[in-house]
């Protein structure tokens, strides 16, 4: 299905609701990865490529964005975060046969795949690895560790980043400085992009730039994107949405898309 | 064991889906299966967490990962790795941890191992294979070679007496028969242990366990401990987690508690200083000698 800005818009529309209806918090991590997974899905991800979700408190964008290219139901989608579920908070173990690992322990998912990434280089098998992390984890130890293990091994990856400048706790800036993210990337000898991670256009193309090799797309983001009240607070991390909040992003996001609806007519 | 385990890990080197991971450590023990095997073998760098998830990758698109390094290096650095990479998603990864229990002596209490199957049993689908002798290892790689669950393996140094012959590898192995006090041994140092009771007149009933969770326990054995109301467990592993407190839950369920049970094990560092690891063993209790006084006492109380 084309990526049309209808259907991000929808997505993000779908991605509130089951937050709200499930009344489940990390919804502004999900929101500032949003486009970046619909871009991936929608226009980037081929037949033998893979993906790994290391930043797992993003899971509902993921499963938003495989609910819209058909991969999961509406039903699927209802039930997240409820008793038997498969749409655990974050991403489940096996049950979902586009979700290659359960992650939600900062600084797994990178070096797991890398691993994948390494079993198609030893045999000789097409495709490409990509992988979504968030700027906290990158106090991980781990994430360094598989950063100069996959240049070393020229492992075809396109690493994400998707730097809204908040974590768990407080701003990145205050917590651990990572910055200057990209710089450090280069150092480390990695092929790095800096795009604004809301602009699908500007990520599709990083992630066209090139198909061979180590690639890092540093995204920048806000987090809670797309919902006035939680754009850039903390708050967004942990807690559900308000009914005004919900109220007042389905409000604006759905005059947004008659907009759009009568642009294109 | 290190050559040993060189020796019969050779053997499935042309293996296409067997891919080796070290963590910077193999130096004068592995260069004949780096050298084999070409780009399968792989120096992940003193890195585990990482090598540990990249094994989990690598399983998970079909492929057979050994990661090896210092024990604790691995399952101690690693365990979240362990748990949510590889046991979570019970994928087949192959954990070899050399120098099990005080195994590096006098190196010091960073490189020993004497908490480590406790820890890693308490993993789903983990199973942890303790070979004792040097002829074990070839048969226990070749069960692990098609292995279906994480696995641990925990190599030492082989002390098989002259005048044993030991039965081929299995999770119990019956090595003295007596009718004397039972006495259940786990890994290596049963070795210097059974030949020491050979050498006794007690007429121990001496079994070995090499491969754990114990599951089942064998209709002999109980039998053992039901006649003789006597077991003494000797493991170099702390007593949380270890052989003694399965055996003994195991026993409980079965109905079986026999008058006495003595658990011998590795006590941590007894008078806080540093030794080889007959030292260690001799601090915990778990050196032949003092294992067959105790014994002895038992029997003439």
């Amino acid at each position: 299905m084309p990526l049309t800005t209808e259907l991000l818009l929808k997505a993000r529309l779908r991605l509130l609701q089951m937050h709200y209806e499930s009344r489940v918090g990390h919804v502004g991590g999900n929101l500032s990865s949003l486009d970046i997974l619909m871009a991936l899905y929608h226009n980037a991800l081929g037949q033998h490529d893979e993906f790994v979700l290391s930043k797992g408190h993003s899971a509902g964008a993921l499963y938003i964005t495989l609910w819209s290219a058909g991969l999961l139901s509406d039903d699927d989608l209802k039930s997240f975060h409820r008793d038997g579920t498969r749409l655990s908070g974050h991403p489940p173990v096996h049950s979902i046969p586009a979700i290659p690992f359960a992650t939600g322990s900062l600084g797994h998912g990178f070096g797991l795949a890398a691993g994948l990434a390494l079993a198609k280089k030893l045999k000789g098998e097409e495709g490409r690895l990509f992988c979504l992390t968030s700027d906290g984890e990158w106090n991980e130890g781990s994430n360094w560790e598989a950063l100069i293990f996959s240049h070393h091994h020229g492992l075809n990856i396109t690493l994400i980043v998707d730097l809204n400048g908040l974590q768990g706790f407080g701003r990145t800036r205050d917590i651990a400085d990572l910055e200057p993210l990209a710089e450090k990337f280069r150092a480390f000898g990695w092929h790095t992009l800096e795009v604004d991670g809301h602009n699908v256009e500007d990520v599709t193309a990083a992630f066209h730039q090139r198909d061979d090799g180590p690639m890092v797309i540093v995204a920048r983001t806000k987090k809670g994107y797309g919902v006035p009240s939680m754009e850039g607070r903390l708050e967004s991390h942990y807690l559900p949405l308000s009914p005004e909040s919900y109220q007042q992003a389905v409000e604006q996001l759905t005059t947004l898309c008659a907009k759009h609806s009568a642009a294109l007519s | 064991m290190r050559q040993a385990f060189c020796s019969a890990l050779l053997e499935s080197a042309r293996n296409p889906a067997f891919v080796f991971l070290t963590g910077d450590l193999g130096f004068q023990a592995l260069e004949p299966l780096r050298d084999e095997m070409g780009k399968r073998f792989i120096n992940a760098g003193v890195a585990e967490q990482n090598m540990v998830s990249v094994a989990a990758g690598l399983a998970k698109a079909g492929l057979r990962p050994w990661v090896y390094s210092i024990a604790p290096f691995l399952y101690a650095r690693a365990l979240e790795q362990i748990r949510n990479d590889v046991c979570l998603h019970g994928m087949p990864v192959i954990l070899v941890g050399n120098g099990g229990g005080y195994g590096y002596g006098v190196m010091g209490s960073t490189h020993h191992a004497i908490e480590d199957y406790g820890l890693l049993l308490a993993l789903p689908a983990m199973r942890a294979y303790l070979p004792a002798f040097d002829g074990d290892v070839r048969e226990v790689i070749q069960l692990l070679m098609s292995a279906n669950h994480p696995a641990y393996l925990r190599l030492g140094l082989s002390e098989q007496p002259k005048w044993l012959s030991p039965p081929p590898f299995a999770a119990w192995r019956h090595l003295l028969a007596g009718d004397g006090p039972t006495v259940v041994i786990a890994g290596p140092l049963a070795g210097g242990i059974v030949d020491a009771l050979h050498n006794s007149e007690i007429g121990s009933d001496v079994w070995l366990v090499s491969e754990l969770p114990v599951v089942e326990l064998p209709a002999e054995f109980l039998a053992s401990v039901r006649r003789s109301n006597y077991l003494m467990v000797v493991e170099e592993h702390v007593c949380s987690g270890g052989v003694g407190q399965v055996l003994a839950h195991r026993l409980m369920l079965a109905g079986t508690a026999p008058r006495q049970f003595v658990h011998r094990t590795a006590l941590g560092y007894v008078s806080g200083r540093y030794g080889s690891q007959r030292f260690h063993r001799a601090e915990c209790g778990l050196d032949p000698s003092s294992v067959v006084s105790e014994i002895t006492r038992a029997v003439s109380a």
